[in-house]
């Protein structure tokens, strides 16, 4: 690395490189997870929305364990619960809606000023809305856990190895849902309007994800398509491994799962902004 | 004042006749939307349908009967969410005093709101619900009489009412939230899929907030309970169902209260 892609020559070695880099993304981590706790009444609306939507699934999917004599595709009412919250809890930190402010800045044209940063767009972009979902885990996903260990009667992981995979799993799925929901919105450098397409992705994620229902109780042939897709590792995946459902070689096997679509959309992406900056136009100055 | 009705409603039919041009303009767009919506109408009954998969009742409905209510629910929804599902977008006016033009204008800022958007993309949606709705009416065994075809039709329109005042009820509620508008989401989505469900698996808590207080049960799940003459759900004898159209009243008053509340506790956008 000698030249930066921005053309500038780089002032220092590789190693020196690797650590500016690092530092750069972990300000703003920093700075999106500050920028995340400034919409303190917006986290607490999520809540409400989450604990509403929690409860009416833990109603249903326990009847329908009871219905199914105890059990349902491999979950038992604890495993139900389990599933029901801790989705539930993981929703605002991971990125199933689509949306994203970079593409109203592709819209309105002021990513022609990001795009003048000595910054990569995608990686500076994922890293910042990184730090604000992480953030959300505090005002949405703590009291919806501690809800349902008080209520749902949830059993939360205690070994050590169990938690600490659920939440390198939880960690990859908020990076994973980001880095796609960034190709999402970089088609704009093509379409300009990506609403239609944020729709689009907001249905196929949260049914393929298991938002609805588990995607483990789906039938082979949907359930095959499903694990085609990343989708089940921005909420499946995670909430398998912090229920403890998964476990051992399984669970190593789903976070490399997670880590090889991380890195396909970290590819496409590069790709894709690549591509897109020759086809970017903005008017006025 | 006595003009005619039709010259009283001709500056809304003006608007809401841009908007649906505006939406066809964009042709590729508008057949992703349409793609979209489908989709959504699509995923919701696939919901329903996996979990049936592996139990044969639940909340003593088998999959004809829960199809019913998914049609009900669903076209119901979905007609009221054409109308005014766009007064979900009030906080983006509220935070950005766009909303103080409306107050400008000489007419009822409800019916100005309601009337400045159509989201015509939401017809596909809307046909994914009539479908199962068919499916649902013809796969239960129902004794039908003139009653009971009377009775769905009205349920079905007053569904749609009772959905329409949870919009607007949510609405007036914002003028108080505005930054946390993604409460009423509860209300409005987490009663959409409420809908969908045999209220009779509900927890208490559940059935004081969508059995009564918004009277969701009342929807779908209560009248097919009705219409099949199937014991009730324990909370409500099964008859009950025989009165859900008269949720839509309820819910319309407590909307009324909401919405007038809300226009007055609104001060201005400033600048």
């Amino acid at each position: 690395m000698t030249v930066r892609h921005d053309g500038q020559p780089a002032q220092a070695g590789p190693l020196s490189g690797a650590a500016t880099w690092l530092r750069v993304h972990g300000r703003l981590v920093a700075a999106g997870w500050r920028r995340g706790s400034t919409y303190r009444a917006a986290a607490l609306g999520g809540l409400v929305a989450n604990v509403t939507f929690g409860f009416l699934k833990v109603s249903v999917l326990t009847a329908a364990v009871a219905a199914g004599g105890g059990e349902l595709a491999g979950y038992d009412t604890r495993a139900v619960i389990a599933y029901a919250w801790l989705s539930q809890a993981l929703l605002g930190s991971v990125n199933l809606f689509g949306r994203i402010d970079l593409a109203g800045r592709i819209k309105d044209g002021s990513v022609a000023v990001d795009l003048l940063r000595p910054i990569d767009l995608q990686t500076s972009t994922t890293a910042q809305e990184v730090g604000r979902a992480l953030f959300s885990l505090l005002p949405r996903g703590v009291p919806i856990v501690v809800l349902a260990v008080l209520v749902g009667g949830m059993r939360l992981p205690t070994d050590p190895l169990v938690l600490g995979a659920g939440l390198l799993s939880a960690l990859l799925a908020v990076v994973v849902s980001h880095l796609v929901v960034y190709l999402v919105a970089a088609t704009g450098f093509w379409t300009v309007e990506t609403r239609g397409l944020q729709v689009f992705y907001m249905v196929v994620a949260g049914f393929f994800a298991g938002l609805f229902v588990p995607v483990s109780i789906f039938p082979g042939w949907l359930f095959a398509l499903a694990q085609a897709t990343p989708f089940p590792s921005m909420l499946q995946i995670p909430v398998d491994l912090l229920s403890g459902r998964v476990a051992g070689g399984a669970a190593a096997g789903a976070l490399l799962v997670q880590l090889a679509w991380l890195v396909v959309a970290l590819v496409l992406g590069q790709l894709m902004t690549r591509a897109g900056r020759h086809r970017l136009e903005v008017q006025g100055g | 004042m006595a003009e005619p009705l039709s010259s009283r409603w001709r500056p809304y039919r003006a608007v809401v006749a841009s908007r649906v041009r505006s939406q066809t303009s964009y042709r590729g767009g508008f057949a992703l939307d349409l793609v979209s919506s489908l989709l959504v109408g699509v995923v919701q009954l696939a919901e329903v349908l996996v979990l049936f998969r592996s139990v044969d009742s639940l909340g003593g409905l088998d999959l004809a009967a829960v199809v019913l209510v998914f049609g009900i629910a669903d076209l119901s929804f979905s007609l009221a969410d054409l109308v005014v599902g766009h007064l979900d977008t009030l906080p983006v006016y509220l935070r950005s005093g766009t909303l103080d033009v409306f107050y400008l204008r000489p007419q009822p800022l409800l019916a100005q709101l309601v009337t400045s958007d159509v989201s015509l993309r939401r017809v596909t949606r809307i046909a994914v619900a009539a479908v199962a709705l068919g499916v649902g009416v013809a796969v239960n065994d129902i004794a039908w009489t003139p009653l009971h075809v009377v009775f769905l039709a009205v349920v079905v329109l007053t569904s749609a009412l009772t959905f329409a005042a949870v919009f607007v009820a949510a609405a007036g509620v914002q003028f108080f939230l505005v930054d946390a508008a993604e409460a009423t989401a509860a209300a409005v989505y987490g009663g959409r899929y409420a809908a969908t469900q045999p209220a009779s698996v509900w927890a208490k808590p559940l059935v004081a907030v969508f059995g009564f207080a918004i009277p969701i049960a009342f929807t779908a799940y209560l009248p097919v309970v009705a219409l099949l003459g199937l014991p009730g759900p324990g909370w409500l004898p099964g008859w009950a169902g025989w009165l859900a159209p008269l949720a839509a009243v309820w819910m319309w008053a407590v909307a009324a209260l909401a919405w007038r509340t809300g226009v007055r506790h609104y001060q201005g956008g400033g600048g």
